[in-house]
């Protein structure tokens, strides 16, 4: 069943406290829309809802995660790392605390409330910090191991979820490891490298594809940072061209970590696929479609480059 | 040890305080001119706060473990200052006073700013002004929530603000967060000197009614004296005391306080002394520290 990246947030956070964690989340007045409030009501003492104030979030989940805590943090993704990036660089991320980064309502699928609550820019705000590391999961089951690795392993993370409902790609109970990537689906014409909702849109551009005899293979590329340098490497080495994917600015998102490594360490042709403007006001499906990061956009840009 | 029992090991009596406030004046000028660079009005100014703050037995720590779990803990917000916290430190003995002169050298554990995991004793790194508060709301709010599981008191939180700092929003974001979630456990101290790099804190951007404007948001506010050590720490007794809020202790202080070139001068917020300006300040400050100890005599 279609279930949205966010709806793993405070059900996650729930069970891990029932497992024996001292969790705690810290919101900022949108508690019902992220999940947190889910958590809240499991456990009161365990979340505070500081209003709309995403500084001050950033501020009192550091001050919790110094009493030996973890410390989630929610609100939407445009607020939730951009309002407060300067608390996250110097407070969380240069002392190394222990709070996870995890707003929900990234990337232009949000839908209607339009360009200024679409974070286009968050993977990339988060990347460039360091001691940060950088998830985007691309469903539900995905989401909930993302919530556990940030849980289970010390220091800052971001965990990036989405508004939406989205195709189920792993199984219940997928658990993965720091520095992720996975070959959902093997080709060799070519690697489309995507990330949060658009890797179900690339196993489903392939699908298309294959029909025309091209080979697409599949690359979740869940973990922005640090990358899972050899499973991409070795996808670059085998098809020798690589379609990465985002709805996210094509500008210092998971794209730009993929060309990175690959011109230092194995360089093929490389093609951004994400964002370069603000978005608009729209639903998902029909925003996808129209910024050409839906199935079809995804296939015509790959006929495109493979000049097919 | 029991977080009481940490105060107590820590409590000297005000005349004492004064003198290590004293000392801790003379640590920063010498650390300032060995560095060549820094910033000694904030320093100087917060001296006396701190001192009392360290050592007047309201705030425990334990001087064998920076690490004591029961620790009571300090932020200091205006994270400039920091000399004057290496000066506290180095009197608690976390840091050898050699070290001292380390200040801002590659490879030192005093940076410019307080980094928590070089230097022991600082809590979080801080020096991006208007984040301590917030942080140490977090911090209080862990306490209370420790007590509520072990029983007790829940530990005290300190944070020192300049007031320039308060132009930041967030400050304002973590007044009113404080005043609603009743926290007690904190005490914030306005190092209250009315200058800020680009000139009085009153012509750049005044934040005064300062006591009115926390009072408004629901906070306890106690006047201080700011270079008084037996002033503050009634002050600080008085704050702690406060139940149901916070308490802010505003802190009337002179920036560059006990250096007669440098007071109320915005010009030495971020400039070291030469040699011959720390020869002059130094014996300024050493013969201060005579007065002190004659007039204790004298009492």
């Amino acid at each position: 069943m279609a279930k949205a990246t966010r709806a793993a947030f405070g059900e996650t956070l729930i069970k891990l406290v029932d497992e024996g964690m001292d969790i705690m989340a810290v919101d900022a007045d949108l508690c019902g829309s992220t999940t947190t409030a889910k958590f809240g009501a499991a456990y009161p003492d365990r979340l505070f809802d500081v209003g709309i104030a995403e500084q001050n979030m950033i501020g009192v989940a550091s001050g919790l995660a110094l009493t030996g805590r973890t410390v989630f943090t929610g609100s939407f993704a445009v607020f939730g790392t951009g309002r407060c990036w300067e608390q996250i660089r110097n407070t969380v991320c240069d002392s190394g605390l222990n709070v996870k980064i995890c707003p929900t309502h990234a990337g232009i699928t949000v839908g209607a409330d339009g360009a200024t609550h679409q974070a286009l820019e968050d993977i990339a705000l988060m990347r460039v910090l360091p001691g940060m590391r950088v998830l985007v999961p691309a469903d539900y089951a995905s989401a909930v191991a993302a919530i556990r690795l940030a849980a289970a392993t010390p220091g800052p993370f971001y965990v990036r979820l989405g508004r939406e409902p989205l195709p189920e790609v792993y199984d219940e109970g997928f658990t993965c490891d720091v520095a992720f990537a996975n070959v959902l689906r093997e080709g060799s014409d070519i690697s489309i490298m995507a990330c949060g909702v658009e890797v179900a849109q690339a196993l489903a551009a392939a699908d298309a594809l294959a029909a025309e005899g091209i080979s697409a293979e599949v690359v979740d590329v869940m973990s922005v940072k640090p990358l899972d340098e050899e499973t991409i490497i070795a996808s670059a080495a085998k098809t020798g061209r690589v379609l990465t994917v985002e709805e996210h600015s094509i500008y210092g998102g998971m794209g730009s970590a993929v060309a990175e490594l690959l011109s230092e360490k194995h360089p093929v042709p490389v093609t951004r696929l994400g964002m370069t403007t603000f978005g608009q006001s729209g639903d998902a499906a029909e925003l996808l479609a129209y910024y050409g990061l839906d199935a079809a956009g995804l296939a015509a840009r790959v006929r495109e480059v493979l000049g097919k | 040890m029991a977080t009481e029992q940490l105060r107590s090991a820590c409590a000297h009596d005000d005349a004492q305080v004064a003198l290590i406030a004293n000392r801790m004046r003379r640590d920063v000028v010498e650390m300032l001119e060995a560095a060549g660079s820094g910033h000694p009005g904030g320093s100087l100014s917060a001296a006396d706060i701190v001192a009392t703050l360290f050592f007047s037995g309201v705030m425990g720590y334990d001087a064998q473990d920076a690490e004591n779990p029961e620790r009571d803990r300090f932020v200091l917000s205006k994270g400039h200052a920091a000399p004057i916290l290496y000066a506290a430190l180095s009197q608690i003995g976390y840091l050898e006073h050699d070290e001292l002169k380390t200040l801002r050298h590659m490879g030192s554990r005093l940076q410019g700013h307080p980094d928590c995991h070089a230097c022991p004793g600082v809590e979080v790194c801080t020096g991006s002004l208007g984040q301590g508060l917030s942080v140490a709301c977090g911090i209080a709010l862990g306490f209370r929530a420790d007590a509520a599981r072990d029983g007790g008191d829940p530990k005290r939180v300190f944070v020192l603000t300049g007031d320039g700092e308060l132009q930041e929003g967030e400050n304002w974001e973590a007044a009113m967060f404080a005043a609603h979630q009743h926290i007690d456990n904190l005490v914030a101290i306005l190092d209250s000197n009315n200058l800020q790099i680009d000139g009085h804190v009153s012509d750049v951007n005044g934040i005064e009614p300062v006591a009115d404007k926390f009072a408004a948001f629901g906070w306890e506010v106690i006047a201080a004296d700011g270079h008084d050590v037996a002033d503050m720490h009634r002050a600080l007794n008085e704050a702690v005391a406060v139940t149901g809020k916070p308490a802010i202790i505003v802190a009337s202080t002179v920036k560059g306080k006990g250096v007669s070139f440098m007071e109320d001068q915005a010009s030495w917020h971020g400039v070291a002394p030469t040699h011959e300006e720390a020869a002059q300040a130094i014996a300024e400050i050493d013969a201060a520290y005579e007065e002190l100890l004659a007039a204790q005599k004298e009492a």
